[in-house]
């Protein structure tokens, strides 16, 4: 292999698996880090600056860092990033004066932004500053998009929601809230230098089987159900509920209906229990809560007694695969299953809508019936409407419309002044060595043993009384300085310095996961194949230094390296040293030029 | 020095062996020498190959004298027996635990120093006695622990870190070990586990006095222009005469060599060595013509590694008394104190 070329921002960032999985590239061991240092404030605007909602991410997030973090690789569970990241929003001291304040002048630019969701927030809190006039329009009378209408209280406390929408709104944006946007062309008619479509994917699908029409008073769509719970319009559901569907959404209603006055809630998904889109932690907490889940039942009539529900029939399948290993679902033929119930929520999936979009305003749509949208620079076919969120490429999640406004906004910063959108600006990046003294480092690199902490619950009994009172309480400053201790620092590298390397063996020696070997060089196969350790993850690579006085080169396997630092406290000659990888992705401004 | 432990996480599919460790788990403490520190890759080295015999950690005795080199049975074998005695002596205190116990393996570990200088009368008497023991020297030309004072094995001309110049001639420890009849000798160099490693698991087989001369540099204070004993001038030196496999008795060879480039030695205790030959002409059986090479080579300023000899038919020092195949610390006060009547059988024997 050719020596690898470690000046490439991409080769480190990858080491640094959460920051590389996260959406917005948030930097996840730096802020970690400064949670053990008890910086909570300082944790929180590294947080700020990349995901705009830490407070609410922190109960809410995805977390697509957590199956990338290495420490699951060594040992049985990752970092607890994102509860740490509530840590960062729950134990801060107040940080107003360190948000940007309300850009003193306009530029003259004026931007709208449909719908008060993450995605037009996102995009709105990067571009007020630079001097850009910002106008949020919303149906619903407050800020937050789905993450006020849909997601339950109980998961996400109002205060926590208003505190960091209010940062974005209180940096100087127009609010036009209780205002739908009837027409695309009506607004591309007014004064507007760009437009940013964040109306994210209102629609619930709907489940037509046998019954649907007669016994529709008692069956709800998801979506529109938890909408009117959040809304307060709605405060009480039947004895009996099912709930249809294996997503989060699902999740959502059964929770929430069980503190409605549901007694007996029970989810029903087609599929396999594995095979639910549902996060693991979702469907723990629904199991928690005495709801039982059910496999492997395709719903087949909503049975009621004129008008009045009485249950669901369903059939039972089983899953067969053909060669291809592709699943289908064929009848067990088994006896039908009749599950009684008053009321039943289906979660059955979420869709795109646009029927405020006119389909000659100028942007094309495409026969899925969605807008061509360009997944770098978020443009659509008319240059001055851009979409993000989950407008853009249908439903996702929080992080991702934060990740897409971020590049939005990019784009609508270019084309307002007049730039080309797909020349994108580089991310910030720094290297910084840590050595303090021969053996010592600014970071600690002593490897915590501890397994994964549990965030503490309140108690059933308080919990499901109301659907107010937030399920969980959050580490302590103790448990998140103990599972903080835990993260492996990945962003503190192994930099290597060909020439100066005795080839002493000693950090082979040392490598307390043996990610180091001596060898002659090859081709990258070849090369895994003769590791001092199996090499498991292709996705990370490896680390191919030149050739060394011997001939060989020093190969390092990045995959599970706990960035101890051990190879570098035992080298002799500093051929290895520990800097600190800091990227900061662009973000719409000044970094641009 | 390094303030941490090693973390005990590992490599996800690191391999255990037969009795369910892993190579992790014959580590020590983490070694306190200077970071680059040939030593520690002789501890390595150690741990490896007791880990790849399957040996049982608690069989084992290692035992040192004083240095550097003497220090590191902390670093390697944590859960072993060990015994680290006054300088020079640690032939002596594990002969005599032999001749007590003589289940256990034994590990010799002493540097140049300890056992070419003050400690050479006793390496001499363990070595001719045939004790069954690993003896390493770590050899790096200098007393480390004291700061780099040349040692006994340093050669004659050579430079120190200071510039001085030693004017005594060199101690050969291989050319002593075959001399006084220790029937395993090998040399090797600490940055070449691959010769190592297979050079050890030979010596922990082997059931007789083995000696291996390991070089091993000094980073702090032998790793200059102008030493001997330092990494470019023993890898620009190293002249191996061949390169050795350990297998499990009988297991089957798979790769097929050159007629005559494989050379095949069934040990007492079974294990078979496989020797690639790297030199034609040398023959590891013959310990007179094996010293006369060495001393050739030597003349030329080479330094000769590897598998130099084996006495398949070894004797050790039980063999040599005839002791009874108990160890002496299991028996008890009846056999050990007969009575008077076995004491006049035997003082009649001798009449
Ligand atoms: C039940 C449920 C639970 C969820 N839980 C999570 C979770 O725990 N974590 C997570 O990461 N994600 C979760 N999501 C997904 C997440 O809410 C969305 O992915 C995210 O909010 C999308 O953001 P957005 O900016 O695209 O728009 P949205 O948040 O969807 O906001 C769009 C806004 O646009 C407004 N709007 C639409 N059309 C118009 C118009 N014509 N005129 C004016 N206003 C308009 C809407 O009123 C809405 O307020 C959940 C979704 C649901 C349905
Ligand atoms: C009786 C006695 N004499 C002298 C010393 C001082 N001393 C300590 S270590 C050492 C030499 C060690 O040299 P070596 O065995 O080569 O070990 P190295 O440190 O080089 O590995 C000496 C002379 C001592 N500790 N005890
Ligand atoms: S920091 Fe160095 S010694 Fe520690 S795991 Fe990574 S490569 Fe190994
Ligand atoms: S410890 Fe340093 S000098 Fe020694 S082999 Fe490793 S990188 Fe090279
Ligand atoms: S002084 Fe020399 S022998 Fe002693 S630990 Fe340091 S490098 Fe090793
Ligand atoms: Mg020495």
């Amino acid at each position: 292999m050719q020596p690898t070329d470690v000046t490439k921002p991409e080769y480190f960032h990858k080491v640094v698996d959460c920051q590389w999985a996260c959406p917005a590239h948030t930097p996840v061991p730096e802020y970690i880090r400064m949670i053990a240092a008890e910086r909570y404030g300082d944790a929180y605007m590294i947080n700020w600056v990349s995901n705009v909602f830490p407070g609410i991410l922190g109960r809410t997030c995805d977390r697509p860092c957590e199956p990338a973090c290495r420490r699951g690789r060594v040992e049985e569970e990752p970092v607890a990033i994102c509860r740490l990241k509530r840590v960062a929003a729950d134990l801060k001291e107040d940080i107003r004066d360190r948000l940007p304040k309300p850009a003193s002048r306009s530029n003259g630019k004026r931007i709208a932004l449909v719908g008060a969701g993450p995605s037009s927030l996102t995009v709105a809190r990067d571009l007020a500053p630079l001097g850009y006039e910002c106008v949020i329009f919303d149906g619903f009378a407050q800020g937050g998009g789905m993450i006020r209408t849909q997601i339950p209280k109980f998961r996400l406390p109002e205060e926590v929601l208003d505190e960091e929408v209010g940062y974005v709104l209180g940096l100087g944006i127009e609010t036009r809230f209780g205002t739908w946007i009837e027409s695309m062309k009506d607004l591309l008619a007014q004064d507007f230098d760009a437009v940013l479509v964040g109306s994210g994917a209102p629609r619930g699908r709907d489940l037509q089987i046998p019954g649907r029409e007669e016994a529709a008073a008692h069956i709800h769509i998801g979506i529109d159900w938890l909408n009117s719970v959040s809304f307060g319009h709605i405060d009480k559901i039947g004895r009996r509920v099912i709930v249809l569907g294996g997503g989060n959404t699902a999740m959502d209603c059964c929770r929430s209906a069980r503190r409605l006055g549901g007694e007996s809630v029970t989810v029903v998904v087609r599929s396999g229990f594995k095979e639910m889109k549902a996060s693991p932690w979702e469907k723990e907490d629904a199991a928690n809560e005495g709801i039982p889940i059910l496999n492997f039942l395709v719903p087949k009539e909503f049975v009621h007694d004129s008008g009045r529900l009485t249950g669901v029939l369903f059939e039972k399948v089983e899953a067969q695969y053909d060669e291809k290993g592709r699943r289908q679902l064929v009848a067990s033929g088994e006896p039908d299953v009749l599950i009684e119930a008053d009321d039943v929520l289906v979660a059955v999936g979420q869709e795109n809508a646009f029927p405020w979009i006119e389909r000659d305003a100028g942007i094309a749509f495409d026969r899925w019936d969605m807008p061509k949208v360009d997944p770098v620079t978020y443009q659509s076919s008319n240059p001055r409407v851009f979409f993000a969120g989950d407008a853009a490429f249908g439903p996702k999640n929080i992080i991702t419309a934060v990740a897409q406004g971020h590049d939005a906004a990019i784009s609508i910063d270019l084309f307002c002044r007049g730039e080309d959108v797909t020349q994108r600006p580089g991310p910030l990046v720094n290297l910084t060595s840590q050595k303090m003294g021969i053996h010592e480092w600014s970071y600690d690199n002593n490897v915590s043993n501890d397994l994964r902490f549990k965030v503490p619950h309140a108690k059933p009994e308080i919990a499901l009384n109301s659907i107010k009172v937030e399920v969980e309480l959050g580490f302590d400053a103790r448990l998140g300085f103990r599972e903080a201790q835990r993260c492996l620092n990945c962003d503190i590298e192994t930099v290597f310095t060909p020439q100066l390397c005795i080839e002493c063996d000693a950090c082979t020696d040392i490598c307390p996961t043996d990610c180091i070997t001596f060898t002659r060089n090859g081709d990258e196969d070849d090369l895994r194949g003769r590791l001092s350790a199996p090499s498991l993850n292709h996705e990370q690579d490896i680390y191919v230094s030149a050739p060394l006085k011997t001939e060989r080169v020093l190969v390092k396997d990045e995959d599970v390296c706990l960035h101890c630092g051990l190879c570098a406290e035992r080298c002799p000659t500093g051929a290895w040293d520990m800097q600190k990888f800091f990227l900061k992705t662009a973000q719409a401004g000044a970094a641009c030029r | 020095m390094t303030y941490i432990a090693k973390p005990k996480l590992h490599h996800p599919q690191l391999a255990t062996n037969t009795l369910g460790y892993t190579r992790r788990d014959y580590e020590g403490t983490v070694s306190t020498l200077c970071a680059g520190c040939g030593h520690d890759s002789i501890s390595a080295a150690i741990i490896q190959a007791c880990f790849d015999l399957d040996l049982p950690p608690h069989r084992i005795a290692k035992l040192s004298g004083i240095g550097c080199s003497s220090k590191t049975p902390t670093y390697f074998l944590g859960a072993s027996h060990g015994f680290n005695t006054v300088h020079g002596r640690m032939p002596s205190v594990l002969t005599g635990a032999n001749l007590a116990n003589r289940d256990l393996i034994y590990l010799g570990v002493s540097g140049d120093g300890d056992s070419a200088s003050i400690g050479l009368g006793q390496f001499a008497h363990a070595i001719r006695r045939g004790v069954n023991m690993v003896y390493v020297v770590a050899n790096n030309g200098v007393y480390g622990l004291t700061k780099g004072q040349f040692s006994a094995t340093a050669d004659r001309d050579s430079a120190s870190k200071t510039g001085a110049i030693n004017k005594d001639s060199a101690i050969d420890m291989v050319s002593l070990a075959l001399q006084l009849g220790a029937t395993y000798v090998a040399r090797s160099f600490s940055g070449d586990k691959e010769q190592l490693v297979p050079l050890l698991r030979g010596a922990l087989s082997h059931e007789g006095a083995a000696f291996i001369d390991c070089l091993s540099p000094c980073v702090a204070f032998n790793n200059h222009a102008g030493s001997t004993k330092g990494f470019d001038f023993i890898r620009e030196h190293n002249a191996a005469v061949n390169q050795l496999d350990v297998m499990e008795p009988r297991a089957p060879i798979t790769a097929s060599y050159p007629p005559g480039a494989l050379e095949t030695i069934e040990q007492h205790d079974g294990s078979v060595l496989r020797l690639r030959k790297l030199e034609q002409d040398y023959d590891a059986g013959d310990r007179l013509s094996a010293m006369t090479y060495l001393q050739e080579r030597a003349a030329q300023g080479e330094i000769v590694t590897g598998l130099l000899y084996l006495d398949q038919k070894a004797r050790d020092l039980h063999e040599n008394l005839g002791t009874i195949a108990t160890p002496l610390n299991s028996l008890g006060d009846a056999e050990l104190c007969p009575g008077r009547e076995a004491l006049e059988r035997l003082n009649a024997s001798l009449r």
